[in-house]
């Protein structure tokens, strides 16, 4: 038996999407990557995304060593299922979205709301952060990699 | 073993539930928890004889300054240091190899020249000289380590043969729990000509130091480490060594005169002291060292290493578990991974059933890539863990295998 409050973190949705992780590839045609990087727990995400006209059309992302923690793994995955084929201007909604959720706010829409247990465990909120900042940065063609340390929202 | 139920009471951490379970402190490694004893030493500290030391005439500041210089006689007494004014208080050992690499680096280290390290340095042992061989135009080599997570003495002869002006490894690695061959690897260095730096972070709280039979040049540690306060630690070094480098801190203290535009410099080691020093740290670590010395360093080493035999058989039982580092030599440092489990996750669902691990690159990131993984979980040991400790964390393990479905040996990745 886990304690309840551990099964609030783990659920079955990030549990299964940190095992069988959706849009994990790269996408080849992709127009705006970015990488976001977590220093404390060595986590790394490249993201891929393929805008045409405003709309995402593909997404996909990898963890260049194989390996994200399964709450980043998991939200990246979340992610990308949320986005594909949205309007980027909903993309960026669902971002804060989720992010207000994280700080506190109402629970974000859908399987996204998978995340509210996060809140109860403050050292992993940057991870579940992680593969939406990630996001942000692409969609706004920034260059530089984002860090869970630097970024001042996170 | 060490009877731990007379040990543990001295510890008021450790009578404090953590998330409602016996909290189980196996994060020793990044630092210690603190015996009453050392509390009450700071507390009668202030208490008693709190002024500033060096300075006052009067009866206070003497008493002050007799507890801050005789903590420094008892750091070098505990290390066997070459001389009292050899022992130099820093907040830590990453401060202690700045210091080194700041004046004796800057004075000695020149364009061309090379500095070894080795591929298990801690971040503190590492940065400050690629900080240094940026700024002089020299050449930082990384001595290869073996698979099992020793030096590569190959290597290590081989980076030798540049001569290099500096050779600086770790007595023991804080990632991998390897106790290097110290002496050795420092005859070895000096043969060739250079001078060495041992970082003894993670030795120092647990085994028998003795800095003259080491023959080192330098050497560094911390008292967060062992029972101290943090912000405690010392630069061991020849007095010799001293007297040649330039001050670190320019300030109070560290002066012998002071004109308008110019200054001499007090004598070693007050020239590396600039500033009101920690006092309260000073006295905590001579206080620590009193405790340990009550236990016998010895006694410590077997009990560590009986703690860590045990986890590593224990965890080997676990289908699934990589246990990194080697066989033989090694401190009361668990380095390991379960499955496909994240080592962030690992330690979160550990913090659960009270059992404190770290989990991530502990400061070592080209160790890391070297073994190949991006994190390991790592349990460590000291005086006042038992084997009460190690079941439960074998237990917490167990219970994080089944929660992300890796208990069945069919589900893990080949």
């Amino acid at each position: 038996m886990t304690s309840p409050d551990l099964g609030e973190l783990y659920q079955q949705t990030i549990l299964d999407h940190n095992r069988n992780p959706r849009n994990f590839r790269r996408v080849e045609s992709a127009n705006r990557t970015a990488e976001g990087h977590n220093p404390l727990c060595g986590d790394r995400i490249q993201l891929y995304v393929q805008v045409e006209g405003d709309a995402i059309a593909d997404i996909g992302f990898q963890m260049p060593q194989g390996a994200g923690c399964a709450i980043s793994k998991a939200s990246a995955s979340l992610m990308t299922g949320a986005v594909k084929g949205k309007p980027v201007a909903d993309a960026e909604e669902l971002f804060r979205s989720f992010r207000d959720m994280l700080a506190g706010g109402a629970p974000a829409p859908g399987k996204l709301a998978a995340f509210a247990g996060v809140r109860a465990f403050p050292s992993r909120i940057k991870c579940a952060n992680l593969a939406w900042h990630a996001l942000h940065a692409a969609l706004q063609n920034r260059a530089e990699p984002v860090s869970t340390e630097s970024a001042g929202d996170f | 073993m060490l009877d731990t139920a007379r040990i543990r009471p001295d510890f008021p951490i450790l009578a404090q539930p953590e998330n409602g379970h016996r909290l189980v402190y196996l994060d020793s490694a990044a630092t210690t928890q603190k015996p009453r004893q050392v509390l009450d030493a700071i507390i009668r500290y202030y208490s008693t004889s709190n002024a500033n030391v060096h300075r006052g005439a009067y009866t206070l500041a003497v008493a002050a300054t007799d507890a801050y210089e005789s903590a420094r006689l008892t750091v070098a007494r505990f290390v066997n240091a070459w001389a009292p004014e050899g022992v130099v208080f820093t907040r830590g050992t990453t401060e202690a190899i700045n210091l080194v690499a700041s004046t004796w680096g800057r004075t000695n280290v020149h364009r061309g020249d090379t500095v070894v390290v080795t591929g298990m340095e801690h971040h503190s042992n590492l940065v400050p000289w690629q900080m240094l061989c940026l700024e002089k135009g020299a050449t930082l080599r990384m001595v290869a380590i073996t698979e099992d997570g020793r030096v590569d003495l190959s290597d290590f002869g081989k980076a030798l043969e540049s001569r290099p002006k500096l050779v600086a490894f770790p007595y023991v690695s804080n990632s991998l729990g390897t106790v290097n061959p110290a002496a050795q690897l420092t005859k070895l260095a000096q043969a060739a000509g250079a001078t060495v730096l041992i970082d003894g972070a993670q030795a120092t709280p647990h085994l028998r130091v003795d800095v003259q039979g080491l023959g080192c040049d330098f050497y560094a540690f911390s008292g967060h480490k062992m029972l101290a306060p943090m912000g405690s630690g010392a630069l061991v070094a020849k007095p010799a060594l001293l007297e040649e480098m330039p001050p670190y801190h320019g300030g109070g203290e560290m002066i012998e005169r002071v004109w308008d535009d110019r200054s001499s410099w007090n004598r070693i080691p007050h020239k590396f002291e600039g500033g009101t020093p920690n006092v309260e740290a000073a006295v905590g670590l001579a206080a620590a060292i009193g405790y340990l010395e009550q236990i016998g360093l010895d006694r410590v080493a077997e009990h560590e290493q009986a703690l860590a035999r045990t986890t590593i058989e224990r965890l080997n039982e676990i289908e699934g578990v990589r246990v990194f580092g080697p066989r033989d030599h090694r401190a009361g440092v668990v380095p390991f991974i379960y499955g496909d489990i994240h080592p962030h996750d690992l330690a979160t669902i550990l913090d659960r059933d009270g059992v404190c691990i770290r989990a991530g690159h502990h400061c070592t990131q080209p160790l890391m890539r070297r073994l190949g993984v991006p994190a390991t979980a790592r349990a460590s040991f000291y005086v006042y863990n038992d084997v009460d400790d190690i079941d439960a964390l074998i237990t917490a393990v167990r219970r994080a295998g089944e929660l992300f479905g890796v208990s069945s040996p069919l589900s893990l990745p080949s």
